[in-house]
């Protein structure tokens, strides 16, 4: 049970810390940079909201510093996250609610195959250790781990996009195909092909490295070798004995994937104009949209936090060790 | 002999070459670069030719010349921002880890909390409110969200060590405990160390390339990260100059893989479960 308790107050406590790093942050700089902000917005917006701004960025308020910081929570315990300047009078709730799914679509999609992709040639590749097979996976898995996933987006984009054609350049959807049914699905995919097949490369390479060392150490114990000497077939001991327990370690990794899904990729939903979070914080950044901003971190913190402490109840279904550590 | 195997290990030898040639050029640049990198009286747009190897830019600098200084700001933050989050996660890890008790139970807890925190995210944050622009807001940033794993991965290896006869041994022989842990713990985990600086300058290496791509670096600077900024901005590709956006991407990529190489080999070495049968 300390275990469990543990995992809820890293629960709370890392919500609260996100939270308040949205406080904070705008406060803490020199010239509190909120200030410009409003002064751009002058004008175009209501005095009723650019009031609200005021205070929620302490700019020109003559509350106390922990006035602000108990209305602040008030309006996030309630689910007031303000107006999005970019996009007034679309409230910012509205915004991130309209982005998320399709963030969650194609990376969420992208990373599952890249997991299963690349643990599949990590165990191939461990399995063969030292062969010519894992003299060229190895390199070619560090190069894709080490590479900026944003260029190599814009090379797909250009290569897929712009030379060959084969492919539309960017957005979600073209506002033609608006079409809905199944032209509309066709549409959906066609732009998500690109982009998603970015994610999954570079991603791969990865879970090929973690899974290649968990297996490469799993296949030098004794039980391993113990298996192989009563004489199983080779399948059963690739897969059954050693693959089986170097996954443990990449499925937390997994999960923790999972809880990135929300806002991971952000620069390859920026370089393909993908409508998804990571392009809505992109935009709210250029465009000084503090609110925007606020809001969309908060979200991916919290949903990262979520999947987190998912993940790590599902470890104490997986792991027998976790429990009895518990206990003791 | 971890020394040795190290020499003989040939991604551990390429790795380091690749590094070395990077520095080279770093430590050189004002000898190699045919001009200076921020000189814009060049016909703007030029293809590769005799005077400009890589061709100009939209702005008319040399890319070439671009390329060969922006290694410097690219290395520096690579390295310095490795040596800070190594100095943390020692810190956090090491002697959070030995020395137990609440300060442990602190030093954890914020590590579980930075480990949670959207890195990315946070970054693009950060950046986005900090007013003066430059690297060493970067460094700051890339620092601040990129110590947790490390520390994690070094704390339980303390703990691990601190159990050993040997430690038990120089506690009972009287020695303090900053001693234990510089002449005993740390040395123990110098490959551990190794590999997690390796692995921190590739990340800080790929964030700052991210975090400049997007422009919240200083813009005016000559790095690689500015350069596929002004690329993108500018259309490069679309313009046919695929040098200038393909190049340093390219130099990235090699010093990262690198760093990549470097810290795979480091950990093939001091783990012995890790070598070739």
């Amino acid at each position: 049970m300390r275990y469990l308790t543990r995992r809820v107050l890293v629960l709370l406590l890392t919500g609260w810390a996100a939270l308040t790093i949205n406080f904070v942050l705008p406060r803490l700089m020199p010239g509190n940079p909120a200030e410009v902000m409003l002064a751009r917005f002058q004008g175009r917006l209501s005095p009723r909201a650019l009031a609200a701004l005021t205070v929620e960025f302490g700019v020109h308020t003559h509350q106390s510093l922990l006035a602000q910081y108990v209305a602040y929570w008030g309006h996030m315990l309630t689910g007031n996250f303000g107006l999005s300047l970019t996009y007034y009078p679309a409230s910012v709730a509205q915004m991130v609610a309209q982005a998320f799914p399709w963030t969650l679509g194609l990376v969420g999609i992208s990373t599952l195959i890249a997991f299963i992709l690349g643990t599949g040639i990590g165990i191939a590749a461990a399995w063969r250790h030292g062969s010519r097979l894992d003299g060229v996976l190895l390199p070619v898995s560090l190069l894709l781990n080490s590479m900026p996933y944003f260029w190599f987006a814009l090379l797909m984009l250009y290569l897929f996009g712009f030379v060959l054609g084969w492919f539309p350049v960017g957005g979600g959807l073209n506002l033609a195909h608006q079409a809905g049914g199944w032209a509309g699905l066709g549409a959906i995919i066609s732009h998500a092909i690109l982009p998603a097949a970015t994610i999954t490369i570079t991603a791969a390479g990865g879970w090929v490295l973690t899974m290649r060392n968990n297996m490469v150490a799993i296949l030098g114990e004794d039980f391993v070798k113990f298996a192989r000497a009563k004489g199983l077939p080779d399948r059963v001991v690739e897969f059954r004995y050693a693959a089986r327990n170097a996954i443990l370690p990449n499925f937390t990794g997994f999960a923790m994937a999972i809880g990135f899904v929300v806002g991971g990729a952000l620069l390859t939903e920026i370089v393909f104009s993908y409508p998804g979070l990571g392009y809505l914080l992109y935009e709210a950044v250029l465009n000084l949209d503090y609110p925007l901003m606020q809001a969309i971190f908060l979200f991916i913190s919290l949903a990262v936090l979520v999947a987190n402490f998912l993940a790590d109840l599902a470890y104490i279904l997986l792991d027998p060790r976790v429990r009895a550590v518990g206990r003791s | 002999m971890t020394l040795r195997a190290f020499l003989t290990n040939r991604r551990a030898m390429a790795g380091a070459g690749i590094l070395v040639f990077f520095a080279l050029l770093a430590g050189l640049a004002p000898l190699i670069a045919p001009y200076s990198p921020t000189n814009i009286n060049f016909p703007p747009m030029l293809g590769p030719s005799a005077a400009h190897l890589l061709g100009t830019t939209a702005n008319g600098q040399d890319v070439l010349s671009q390329l060969i200084w922006g290694s410097r700001d690219t290395l520096i933050v690579g390295l310095v921002t490795a040596t800070l989050i190594s100095g943390i996660q020692l810190i956090v890890g090491i002697f959070g880890g030995y020395v137990g008790g609440w300060i442990d139970e602190v030093l954890s807890m914020l590590t579980n909390i930075f480990l949670v925190m959207p890195g990315l995210p946070l970054m693009i944050i950060v950046a986005a409110y900090v007013t003066v622009k430059g690297t060493v807001p970067i460094i700051f940033v890339i620092t601040v969200t990129g110590w947790a794993w490390g520390a994690r991965v070094l704390r339980s290896q303390t703990l691990t060590l601190r159990s050993q006869a040997f430690v038990e041994a120089a506690q009972l022989s009287g020695e303090s405990r900053w001693r234990i842990v510089l002449t005993h713990i740390v040395p123990n985990m110098a490959g551990i160390l190794v590999a997690n600086f390796f692995g921190a300058a590739l990340y800080a290496v790929l964030s700052e390339a991210g975090l400049e791509f997007l422009g919240l670096g200083n813009v005016n600077t000559v790095t690689w990260g500015t350069m596929l900024y002004w690329a993108e901005n500018d259309e490069a590709l679309l313009m046919g100059l695929w040098q200038w956006m393909v190049l340093p991407g390219v130099c990235i990529a090699l010093l990262g893989t690198a760093f990549g190489l470097l810290n795979f080999a480091v950990d093939e070495v001091v783990n012995p479960r890790l070598r070739r049968t």
